[in-house]
């Protein structure tokens, strides 16, 4: 079964904080090839205005939980790159 | 009941919900707003958040302490503009003994420094304004920073 086979899949990418001044906006709709990892998207991410200003690996979610840049993606899914965390 | 609010944070309104006559001892940890960061006059913060992430990682910090000890937690974090001296995020644990709230207490302000979105912006008394932990140490060092979150939480999890 060629990878190439399966349709593009959506997922919705959010930015917060200074990355999403960093960018210019806070929320962002991606269309990738199957199979994509969290990594992938943020190549995409780094192709926008302003997104070469973002570190090289920043901290990200998926789905509300903390994942690493090879996890893979769903259709449908939301990812959150996060900035340094500054809660307390 | 989430642990997000913008309204003031009520520290016996979160004490009641966690007293009982079998657990005589309550810790309690209460962060406010600093006056000064980095050597720079502070004039007041203004804290964002991911909210659905933080009710989701907020209440799985509190399993884990109430699952590790025996405790009954509340925790409960404000965003919106704070002032000096306003409570930013407040953590009670209680206990039949004390030694299991102090250490419950300090395990869940830890992890919720290290694991919950939540931003902070620093408008200084000189009128300019910065991301906290956005400009100093660039890049190589949030990476470093960063990492070791998903490290520890990768463990934390298994």
């Amino acid at each position: 079964m060629p990878a190439s086979a399966a349709p593009p899949l959506t997922v919705r990418v959010l930015l917060f904080a200074s990355y999403a001044d960093t960018l210019g906006l806070d929320s962002v709709e991606l269309s990738l090839e199957q199979p994509a990892t969290v990594g992938h998207a943020l190549e995409r991410l780094r192709a926008l205005p302003g997104g070469d200003r973002l570190p090289p690996k920043p901290l990200c979610a998926l789905n509300l939980t903390h994942v690493r840049p090879d996890a893979p993606l769903s259709g449908g899914d939301e990812l959150a790159v996060l900035p340094p965390l500054a809660g307390g | 009941m989430g642990y997000l609010t913008t309204s003031p944070i009520d520290l016996p309104e979160l004490v009641a919900r966690v007293q009982s006559p079998v657990r005589g001892g309550i810790a309690s940890f209460l962060g406010t707003v600093r006056n000064h960061h980095g050597g720079r006059a502070v004039a007041r913060l203004e804290y964002s958040a991911y909210g659905p992430m933080v009710e989701a990682e907020c209440a799985r910090i509190v399993a884990e302490a109430q699952s590790r000890w025996k405790v009954a937690v509340v925790l409960e974090h404000r965003i919106g503009v704070l002032q000096i001296g306003d409570t930013a995020v407040a953590v009670v644990a209680a206990s039949p003994h004390r030694d299991e709230a102090f250490v419950a207490c300090r395990y869940v302000i830890e992890e919720v420094k290290r694991r919950v979105p939540i931003w902070k912006r620093e408008v200084y008394a000189d009128g300019s304004v910065e991301w906290v932990g956005a400009a100093a140490g660039g890049a190589a060092a949030q990476q470093g920073g960063e990492q070791q979150v998903t490290a520890d939480f990768g463990e934390a999890t298994s």
